[in-house]
């Protein structure tokens, strides 16, 4: 009994929870952004990669373990993580977490949301509600989240607070940098127009002008059906489309196979932080997405 | 939506009988004419808002998106809980008859432990129901509709949100925190039943009316520990109709990942309890034991997906050993006598996700009849149920398939050894819809 008691102090006792302000992020992007913002006085846990679909990550034990000590908890929102989230919030015994607490934060709270679906039917497929989760592929979006996030940082940890706004400042300001340096640099990809793969890209092409002309998908949250890609691959010979881009956790085959009939460019995007080798924080996400969109306007 | 409404209140207001007072009237319709108002007004503002968000691709520079709070806000029924309905079914047809099953080695626990009926069977509809109730609880009521048109309170339990220091507090009934599976509910097993083990130690499941306390360590390895207090209402208790609890158990659980790509958990459970007069009927005779019983289950499972990305393939191994003591008195006919017993059982399972949509399974069970002695010196002759030398066995394989994630189709064969001398081949096809808001399901 004594040995069990000295493992779990041992176990206990990891040395950066101290005295700085314990983050859960859901997702890698949100996960950055707490990072830039928080700095050293952050501790910073990642709940997913970006490998993982963030629809279907599973309440696992390491999860709710880490959400035990959390002061904080930042997730996307918008029913995005709706099927695993609520249960490590639950199991966690953590007050602190709850939604309607402040630490609880939802980046879909800070930012409008697009294709708000007029009715939500399952028959639609996996529809969020409250509109497209997928949020953070707009420079803007991320933008107005860092602004709320860094001041729900600074409230929650009073002593730090002048840190976290300072950083947040400083964030800010890069960030508009690099935003207006990338509107340029996309300004050739206007008005071409792509096939997705799920409706996880709006966002960004909302932001660069280009056309979302079809889905892999059948219906949101559906794998591609080869009824489906003959199809889009007809609709594609009357009206063709450029590229078909995919997030680099969707499966890449239904894309190639499209790609190759259809005389396009297969486009593997990171989607988020850590999706490709060169997406190591928020600004070489866009960064690196941006040159590998490029390659189509070539 | 407004305008039909507010054509349905003036049709309604028309229809008033002339008796009604002028005065009434013209207050109504001036109300009216002010809401009409109003919701011109907003519809105008709705249009503006349209065309400023207007097509991106229009717009040269489009302008940043407002910070707004789209919320859902003002809709009364905001508040109402999440509803969920499973509805699900089978066709099956087995070469021996459900209804004489048996477990042999076993005292009959008097759960839903039989095969599903022949040919075409309704399954249980399960309807959810959950929601915060404040800041401080959450409740949740899971109802059983039955073939057999009754209603069976599955859950209805709280829990707290906000004792802090990874304590949960539950109460209610609701599904014990022993084991892996127990927890788990039926429409989200991999297989159409329950494993052997837990047929015959726990009735198919353990669902008391009772308090459960549960810590969670603070520790980035997952350890949990818990204990629960019950009623005793199912097997292996009974319900004493007295003062206190009648059930109680203790579990510890630990998990968390290998890498990317795998997560585990694993655990050691206690279930004591102080049955009364827990009868059953074995060739005519009844018998019923009065004594101590004492439960112990080993669990683990273990997943794996390449990356943690579970949409294309993914791998679950699950497996759970039972060990059970009982001591006390049996009582046989019209006599009585020093009974104990020990007996185990295991099972262990894996499924395979080869593909999006389809899975394939396989799960082995035994169960290890042990030692029994009785003080009446009763042999096989008196009661083959108890005194054997049988080891029940199954090996159960499945395929399914699954549309979305609510809607899951099964092909499972099973054959069935838990009667000595005689096999039951058992084949069925299952279908589960789950309708209604979006479930989570535990690990």
């Amino acid at each position: 009994m004594k040995s069990i008691a000295a493992i779990l102090l041992m176990l206990s006792a990891s040395p950066a929870a101290l005295a700085a302000l314990n983050v859960f992020a859901s997702t890698p992007e949100w996960g950055s952004l707490a990072k830039e913002l928080g700095g050293d006085k952050a501790n910073v846990y990642v709940a997913s990669t970006a490998l993982q679909d963030p629809h279907r990550i599973e309440a696992r034990p390491s999860l709710i373990a880490r959400a035990r000590s959390a002061d904080l908890m930042v997730c996307n929102g918008a029913q995005l993580e709706i099927g695993w989230l609520p249960l490590v919030q639950q199991q966690s015994g953590n007050p602190k977490i709850q939604p309607g607490q402040p630490g609880y934060f939802e980046a879909a709270s800070a930012v409008a949301l697009i294709e708000r679906p007029s009715s939500v039917d399952r028959s639609l497929g996996d529809v969020h509600p409250d509109g497209n989760p997928h949020l953070h592929l707009d420079p803007r979006n991320v933008a107005l989240v860092a602004a709320a996030l860094g001041e729900r940082m600074a409230r929650l940890d009073a002593a730090d607070a002048g840190v976290f706004r300072e950083r947040t400042k400083a964030f800010l300001g890069r960030w508009n940098e690099a935003q207006a340096r990338w509107q340029k640099l996309g300004a050739p990809l206007k008005g071409i127009g792509v096939v997705v793969y799920h409706k996880n890209l709006s966002y960004l092409l909302n932001w660069l002008g280009m056309q979302e002309v079809g889905a892999l998908e059948p219906k949101p949250g559906l794998p591609p059906s080869t009824a489906h890609l003959n199809e889009l691959l007809e609709q594609l010979r009357r009206t063709p489309a450029k590229a078909v881009v995919r997030a680099a956790y969707n499966e890449p085959r239904a894309a190639e196979w499209l790609a190759e009939r259809a005389k396009m460019f297969a486009i593997t995007i990171p989607y988020t932080v850590g999706g490709t080798d060169a997406a190591k924080d928020l600004f070489s996400l866009y960064d690196d997405t941006l040159a590998r969109l490029l390659t189509i306007a070539k | 939506m407004f305008r039909s409404l507010c054509c349905a209140v003036v049709l309604a207001t028309a229809a008033v009988p002339a008796s009604a007072q002028d005065t009434e009237l013209s207050k109504l319709r001036e109300a009216l004419r002010q809401l009409q108002q109003q919701v011109q007004e907003l519809e105008k503002r709705v249009q503006e808002a349209e065309l400023k968000s207007g097509k991106p691709q229009e717009a040269a520079a489009p302008a940043p998106p407002p910070a707004a709070q789209p919320g859902r806000l003002g809709a009364s029924n905001g508040f109402n809980p999440d509803i969920s309905l499973i509805l699900q079914g089978t066709v099956a047809r087995s070469s021996l008859d459900p209804n004489t099953y048996q477990i042999t080695g076993f005292a009959p626990s008097g759960g839903e432990v039989q095969p599903a009926p022949r040919g075409f069977g309704l399954g249980e509809s399960e309807l959810f129901i959950t929601s915060n109730v404040d800041p401080y609880f959450r409740g949740q009521l899971s109802v059983a509709l039955t073939p057999e048109n009754e209603i069976e309170v599955e859950e209805a339990s709280f829990q707290t949100l906000a004792l802090g220091r990874g304590f949960t507090l539950k109460g209610g009934r609701f599904l014990s925190g022993i084991g892996y599976q127990n927890e788990i509910h039926q429409h989200a097993w991999d297989f159409q039943d329950a494993p052997l083990a837990y047929k015959a130690f726990l009735g198919g499941r353990l669902n008391d009316d009772g308090v459960q306390l549960r810590w969670l360590a603070p520790t980035e390895l997952f350890v949990e520990l818990g204990a629960e207090l019950g009623r005793g209402r199912s097997f292996p208790a009974t319900d004493n109709n007295r003062n206190g609890a009648n059930a109680w158990s203790l579990f510890g659980h630990v998990g968390g990942d290998l890498g990317e790509s795998i997560a585990w958990r694993s655990g050691l459970s206690y279930l004591g309890a102080s049955p009364q007069d827990r009868g059953f009927t074995d060739l005519d005779t009844t018998q019923s034991f009065t004594g101590k019983s004492r439960t112990w289950i080993a669990d683990f499972v273990l997943k794996w997906a390449p990356n943690g990305n579970a949409s294309a393939t993914s791998l679950k191994l699950q497996g759970e050993y039972f060990r059970r003591e009982e001591s006390g008195a049996l009582a046989f006919d019209t006599s009585s006598g020093d009974y104990s017993s020990r007996q185990s059982g295991v099972y262990v399972q894996a499924v395979y996700q080869f593909m999006p949509r389809w899975r394939l399974g396989y799960r082995y069970d035994r169960l290890d009849h042990g030692t029994v002695s009785s003080g009446l010196g009763l042999t096989a002759q008196d009661a083959p149920l108890l005194f054997t030398d049988y080891n029940p066995t199954r090996n159960t394989a499945m395929v399914d398939w699954s549309l979305t994630e609510f809607s899951r189709f099964r092909l499972q064969y099973a054959l069935d050894k838990s009667r000595p001398d005689l096999t039951d081949n058992q084949l069925l096809l299952q279908y589960i819809l789950s309708l209604g808001a979006h479930g989570a399901h535990k690990f």
